[in-house]
């Protein structure tokens, strides 16, 4: 029987104007909207687990200056240093279990005759060092081997340098100039999508400080003890810098984060779209039932003749209802068909720029279930749009229907 | 009153049957902008099964009020009206709706078929609304519109159809759920004389070799002739059985 009045209301919708179908843009750009939101939202939600797991949530992060990570990566310098005698107060503080600190410079590389510049990474080489460091994703190596406690000019590579540098492959034991000396590789990192990341070389503490003539942490990090709380150790060690530095609280030149804080800025990002998203996937969906609404009455005025003679020949009043919220229903999912494809369409692209940005992490969430779910939306949007015209439809007298 | 009409009847009580219809009093007011008008006044008479009545009388004496009334598509200011003994008088819409579906037939004037379904469509339309399986209501169209000599016409739209095709469809599509009653306001009144001719034959045929009921209203005193009995109507109230 549904299948009949499916019918029914298909060749009602045919017969219509395009005027009638213009109505329907509300509902596609309601549902656009909403297919985006889902399919951005999922994908940056997606994004910060995965930071979340790799950033690894018993690190705390300490970094000069008071930007935190993101600022000291962006900008590289800050007055403020952070040196030994931080690393030790680290390491003494309650809950921590070991923490490591890190020399970060900008280095002139040279490659066959080729001369660039990228980021360089000094690390401890130590064997508990490595083991710490493999727990990050930014720090597995891939090919070859891991840094060790002999090594001098040895390299990590990683895997986007020489191609998007040097337009060339790097392997293992190659010979690559770092500030003129030489250095050999020794391990490939894995790709982590981050852009930084990728570019980077990872060289030993020791050699580091003596290239760059530089004895200062850009990065201490450390793990925190099970059973304790990442954001209660990182108030403690905030709080014994603080002592240690003779800075006063909300004055300091340094910045203490766990994962919580550093995915914080991606979660503010994440809302600030699905607020935006929100909005316009209500109005347009408000302005497109309205329009589906009067379409729907337009269109019932002109059928009253066909409704009274559906009454005539035994139509009951649900009958009716049912063929003309049917009716309402395609109509929304016309729109509804259109604004996922467009939808889908968009957070594809936001997709492909953010690649092009090096965020190759970014992937557009997108799934049987967000379709369906997206079409079926669309449909009963047009249903209860339809509705009160459907309702009308239904109670007409049928003689007054026959007469019209 | 109920004297009067028993009078009225009294030829088709000679016959002993059962009546079919039975308006008992009926008066019907139609209120515009709070001007009574009283379409039907105290009406009453009685229909046997497999009578053919035809209705006549001028225009505005209440003929197409009487057929809405007898056809269950409106109820009854006043008085009460029995179809097949129940009285339908004070239904719900809903009722009416089945009641009229199975066992009443409309053939309008103005054709009345749905634009945008085929003859077979629109024939099977009823059955639809009746819950009937598909490969019945198809079965039973196909047959119905052969025997109205349509069957090359079953999958034009009624635009594609001459007047007499469009009233022959609704003529198949009245049948459709073998109604015990088929009322017909003027089915001729769009038609040509050899058209109308044709359609009255059919509905002589379905009153004779089926032994349908069949009331029409028609202002053309050579189609009454096809009737057994007329009834005239002036002023909402019978003048002459
Ligand atoms: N829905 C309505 N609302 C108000 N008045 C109506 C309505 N239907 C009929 N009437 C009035 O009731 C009276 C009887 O109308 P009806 O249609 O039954 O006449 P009729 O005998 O069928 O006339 P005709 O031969 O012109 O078809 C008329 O005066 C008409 O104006
Ligand atoms: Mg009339």
């Amino acid at each position: 029987m549904l299948q009949d009045y499916l019918k029914f209301a298909l060749s009602g919708i045919m017969h219509r104007s395009l005027r009638s179908y213009l109505t329907t843009i509300g509902i596609f750009v309601g549902i656009m909207a909403v297919v985006a939101l889902i399919s951005l939202g999922q994908g940056l939600q997606n994004v910060i687990d995965y930071q979340f797991k790799k950033i690894g949530s018993n690190r705390v992060l300490i970094s000069p200056g008071g930007g935190g990570v993101e600022q000291m990566a962006m900008s590289g310098y800050t007055a403020a240093k952070l040196d030994d005698s931080d690393l030790r107060i680290v390491r003494n503080v309650r809950g921590v279990e070991y923490a490591v600190g890190i020399v970060m410079a900008t280095g002139k590389i040279n490659i066959k005759g080729k001369t660039k510049f990228a980021p360089v990474l000094a690390l401890p080489t130590d064997a508990r060092t490595t083991d710490f460091l493999k727990e990050f994703d930014y720090f597995i190596v891939e090919q070859g081997r891991y840094l060790k406690e002999d090594d001098k000019f040895s390299a990590i590579v990683a895997p986007n340098l020489g191609i998007d540098l040097f337009d060339r492959e790097i392997e293992i034991g190659d010979k690559i100039f770092i500030e003129d000396r030489e250095f050999s590789v020794v391990g490939i990192q894995k790709k982590t999508g981050n852009p930084f990341h990728d570019m980077k070389i990872v060289i030993p503490l020791e050699t580091g400080e003596e290239i760059f003539n530089k004895t200062d942490y850009s990065l201490i990090s450390a793990r925190v003890k099970k059973g304790y709380e990442p954001a209660d150790v990182a108030d403690d060690i905030k709080k014994k810098l603080r002592r240690h530095r003779h800075v006063k609280e909300n004055e300091e030149d340094f910045s203490v984060e766990t994962a919580e804080n550093v995915v914080g800025v991606l979660k503010n990002v994440l809302g600030v779209v699905q607020i935006v998203l929100v909005g316009i996937a209500a109005i347009s969906l408000i302005v497109g039932g309205i329009g589906i609404m009067t379409t729907m009455y337009t269109s019932i005025l002109e059928r009253t003749r066909q409704i009274g003679i559906m009454k005539a020949i035994g139509a009951r009043n649900s009958d009716i209802l049912t063929i003309f919220l049917i009716e309402s229903g395609l109509l929304g999912l016309a729109g509804g068909i259109i604004g996922t494809l467009l939808g889908l369409a968009i957070s594809k692209s936001v997709e492909l720029i953010a690649a092009e940005y090096g965020l190759e992490i970014f992937r557009a969430y997108i799934s049987i279930e967000l379709i369906i779910g997206a079409l079926g939306f669309s449909f009963i949007v047009g249903c209860i749009s339809g509705f009160l015209p459907a309702r009308r439809a239904s109670k007409m007298n049928p003689v007054d229907a026959l007469r019209y | 009153m109920e004297k009067q009409s028993y009078q009225r009847c009294r030829m088709s009580l000679q016959k002993g049957k059962k009546p079919i219809i039975e308006l008992v009093d009926v008066w019907k007011i139609y209120r515009i902008n709070e001007i009574e008008v009283p379409a039907l006044r105290g009406l009453s008479m009685r229909i046997y099964k497999g009578e053919f009545v035809a209705v006549m009388g001028p225009s505005g004496s209440g003929k197409s009020t009487l057929m809405n009334m007898i056809g269950c598509l409106d109820v009854p200011t006043r008085g009460r009206i029995f179809l097949d003994g129940r009285d339908i008088s004070k239904l719900e819409e809903n009722e009416l709706a089945q009641i009229r579906g199975k066992k009443i037939g409309f053939v309008f004037q103005k054709f009345n078929l749905m634009p945008s379904l085929t003859a077979l469509e629109n024939v099977m339309l009823p059955m639809t609304f009746q819950d009937i399986p598909r490969f019945q209501r198809e079965d039973t169209a196909m047959k119905l519109l052969k025997r109205v000599g349509l069957e090359k016409r079953i999958h034009h739209k009624p635009s594609e159809l001459s007047g007499g095709e469009q009233q022959r469809v609704a003529i198949a599509r009245a049948l459709a759920n073998d109604p015990e009653v088929i009322l017909a306001d003027e089915p001729t009144g769009n038609l040509d004389s050899r058209m109308g001719t044709e359609i009255m034959e059919m509905l002589k045929d379905l009153n004779k070799s089926d032994g349908k009921t069949i009331v029409i209203v028609t202002h053309d005193l050579n189609l009454s002739r096809y009737a057994e009995r007329i009834v005239h109507i002036m002023d909402g109230k019978i003048i002459e059985d």
